[in-house]
């Protein structure tokens, strides 16, 4: 059975690094892999979904409406935008942060309040503080390697296959930064 | 060989590392801008790379490569082959010494991109044969294929990939076989010098050579049958072959086309008469739904099937088997969150500058386009690479009286690659045009590449920079000047001033990229919420730094690069410097 998870955010929050460890900690654990994600004009700020699936063999890369097992959301909002991509049995991790769109800003639209308890009527909803989280382990920067965390307590993937994936993905200065934010994830749910 | 994770693009890179290729040339944009960028990256001395001004300079230096018999590659975006198709169709009749690949990424969706062009015509149009892979590991494999192929027919190849297979990540298998040597050149006028008496003898070729081509695709291995149930019969290519398999498994059979022109004629007209109802599953065009059809073969394409966008899994199960995904939807009301100009970025004091000014803006492509959103919104027309100052010059001609309320603005990436040749022609035939080059020393929309203005190569070298300044005077413009656009009152009145002259201008405004490593940034700035009335005159500048917050404004620390460029919005003084 092929698995589809969704990272979404916006661009520039690091949603990037995030899917590399993810491909890399699969294809540790054995584990055919295709990972899509678009470069370009929605880096600058836009809505942006990286999709990774995964199991004996990958046929698409992408992932279609209805069809997530899990969705990791950097942000409220986007969680909102890309529900639908969730499976009725899917569970969805969101970050509480917000950060305002620009139709929001200028004032042509307005930021919905209550996300998560819309959310949570209809769907799997785990909430996370990652910015708590990371500055416990140190640094706001941590953010994205918290989130992972939560997911990877998500996954069939063996915790120390992680571990060993992280101290081969993020450079030595930030690793023990990295671990410490990975496992406060780890231990969320 | 370990099996490594790659997007395809990469993969496309390692396979002309380990086809012998010599020479890469290309022209940034999205999606085929990784190709060249990690193929500098393999630093390997054997394979030199570069970023050439544009992409009809980048695939003629390939076909020079080639014919002095060195295997050579270039890559661009499905809009950049436009530029470089005229040495693309001639390379077509000279065919090649060593092997010439040309690779061309569509962008169907239109994810980075101002049209939708489906590039497969441009094979047919040059009678170029043309490779599609579905993956990673066919993005390296067929890479070198497309070399052997290239100098066993005497022709350029094209490798086309689709957004979804360049920047898709799969598992790769590298294999380092025994590199080709350059190979002699000799002097060969019947076939190097395309003139009339050569050429004409040249087409004969061409001609015969499609007919070899075309027997090579009924038999080859890349164009493959796969068995299943027979009441269903696919045929595709690329990643819509993944998108078939997915949705429908066994219970269809394939034939997945690797080569996707010439089109074989036997292997479709077998597998044809071997399925019940035959589907065309093709993104965009009807390419080989057409070519079907031609041969009297009876197929399903574009009738059921959009021409737009991208095609998927779930489109393609509903489509022909009618099942449909269940589908969660809340009632919650979602704004849309489109790309925006980045807090810092010297574009939004330009534009900000023109929007007091109320001109009419001839605009190009770069992140600068994105000026055209609101809350700016200060963009006219937008067309294709360089068209912002050679239109401008048409629209002036035609409405001289309004040449004084009017701009066009254009990137410094944009100006090298076909800006010039525009300004070339206001000096020459002389409309009162203002030019505004938005230098900000990178190419900065497809991710930070290097440029001539830069002075540095692909790899980082230090080279000769153009000096902009100069270039302009030496085509006869006389009044160039240079403005800081993070001053955005002293830009207005530049501006404002040379709108006012009877003469055709270049304004420079020139402050790099904030988001470049060499940048260095300011402490945040900060909103003193007792002095902010809450007027909200701060947010007419567009940065997603700033939003407003229990009526006041706030500035976001995470994001704020203490630019400055919102103070002179603040009539009462709240906005403040970080420490
Ligand atoms: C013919 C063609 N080639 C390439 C592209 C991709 N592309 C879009 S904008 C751009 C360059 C932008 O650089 P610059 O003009 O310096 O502006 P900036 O993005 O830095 O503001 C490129 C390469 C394109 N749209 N058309």
């Amino acid at each position: 059975m092929t698995k589809s998870i969704m990272i979404v955010g916006v661009g520039g929050q690091g949603t990037l690094l995030a899917s590399r460890l993810l491909g890399n900690a699969l294809l540790k654990a054995n584990y055919d892999v295709k990972i899509s994600e678009v470069h370009g004009m929605s880096q600058r700020g836009g809505s942006v979904v990286t999709y990774v699936r995964y199991g004996e063999s990958v046929d698409s890369p992408i992932i279609e409406k209805g069809e997530a097992d899990i969705i990791l959301s950097f942000e409220q909002l986007e969680a909102a935008r890309w529900l639908p991509y969730l499976k009725a049995t899917g569970k969805i991790i969101v970050n509480t942060q917000c950060i305002d769109p620009m139709p929001v800003i200028t004032g042509q639209a307005t930021y919905p309040d209550g996300i998560i308890s819309s959310l949570k009527k209809i769907a799997d909803v785990l909430p996370v503080n990652a910015l708590e989280l990371a500055m416990t382990a140190g640094n706001p920067k941590a953010v994205n390697v918290a989130l992972i965390g939560v997911m990877a307590s998500q996954t069939e993937i063996p915790y120390e296959v992680w571990i060993e994936t992280i101290k081969e993905t993020v450079p030595e200065k930030f690793l023990e930064l990295n671990l410490k934010a990975f496992d406060l994830g780890y231990a969320k749910n | 060989m370990q099996k490594k994770l790659m997007i395809g693009n990469a993969a496309v890179a390692e396979g002309l590392k380990d086809a012998g290729c010599r020479l890469v040339s290309s022209y940034p944009g999205t999606p085929s801008t990784e190709i060249t960028e990690h193929a500098s990256k393999l630093n390997d001395p054997n394979l030199y790379c570069e970023w050439a001004p544009n992409e009809k300079v980048a695939v003629e230096t390939a076909a020079g490569a080639a014919i002095a018999g060195a295997r050579a590659f270039a890559a661009q975006k499905h809009v950049g082959l436009n530029v470089a198709a005229d040495p693309l169709y001639t390379m077509s009749y000279i065919g090649v010494n060593g092997g010439l690949v040309i690779a061309v990424a569509d962008d169907p969706g239109m994810h980075s991109s101002q049209n939708e062009q489906d590039s497969r015509h441009h094979a047919r149009a040059s009678k170029t044969l043309m490779l599609e892979p579905a993956d990673s590991q066919e993005c390296y494999d067929f890479t070198k294929l497309a070399f052997s192929l290239s100098e066993s027919f005497d022709t350029p190849v094209l490798l086309r990939l689709t957004t979804r297979i360049a920047h898709s990540t799969s598992l790769v298998e590298t294999k380092e076989d025994e590199k080709p040597a350059v190979k002699e050149y000799e002097k060969n006028i019947a076939k190097n010098v395309m003139m009339p008496a050569m050429a004409i003898k040249r087409h004969v070729f061409v001609e015969e050579r499609f007919d070899k081509e075309t027997e090579w695709a009924d038999t080859c291995e890349i164009n493959k049958v796969e068995m299943n149930d027979t009441k269903i019969g696919v045929i595709a290519a690329g990643i819509t072959y993944q998108y078939a398999k997915e949705a429908l498994g066994d219970k269809a059979s394939y034939l997945k086309l690797g080569c996707v022109y010439p089109l074989p004629v036997k292997l479709i007209k077998d597998f044809a008469s071997k399925v019940e109802t035959l589907y065309v599953l093709e993104q965009l065009d009807p390419f080989i739904e057409e070519h079907c059809k031609a041969l009297g073969v009876k197929v399903i394409g574009k009738e059921k099937f959009t021409k737009l966008g991208e095609y998927s899994q779930t489109m393609i199960k509903e489509k022909i088997l009618g099942e449909k995904n269940e589908i969660l939807s809340t009632d919650i009301d979602v704004p849309g969150r489109p790309p925006v100009l980045c807090a810092g970025c010297p574009h939004r004091g330009l534009y900000s500058a023109l929007k007091q000014l109320d001109v009419f803006v001839s605009g190009d492509i770069g992140c600068y386009t994105l000026g055209a959103l609101a809350p700016l919104q200060m963009m006219d027309t937008t067309i294709c690479m360089g068209a912002s100052v050679s239109s401008l010059h048409g629209r002036n001609k035609v409405r001289p009286d309004e040449s004084k309320k009017s701009v066009c603005v254009i990137g410094d990436s944009t100006f090298i690659h076909s800006g010039i040749t525009g300004l070339i022609n206001i000096a020459y035939n002389q409309t009162n045009s203002k030019v505004i080059i938005l230098d900000n020393s990178i190419t900065g929309m497809t991710g930070h590449q290097q440029n001539p203005t830069t002075g540095k190569r692909i790899n980082g070298d230090p080279t000769t920079a153009v000096d902009l300044e100069s270039l302009c005077k030496a085509v006869g413009i006389n009044r160039v000047i240079v403005v800081d656009p993070y001053d955005i009152p002293a830009t207005k009145k530049a501006i404002e001033e040379e709108l006012s002259v009877d003469a055709p201008s270049v304004i420079i405004s020139r402050r790099p990229c904030a988001l470049l490593k060499e940048v260095k940034h300011n402490p945040p700035f900060t909103v003193e919420t007792d002095k902010c009335v809450g007027c909200k005159a701060c947010l007419k500048i567009g940065c997603p730094a700033i939003s407003i917050k229990d009526k006041k404004s706030q500035i976001d620390f995470t994001q704020c690069v203490g630019c400055g460029m919102c103070t002179p919005y603040c009539k009462f003084d709240a906005i403040k410097e970080g420490k």
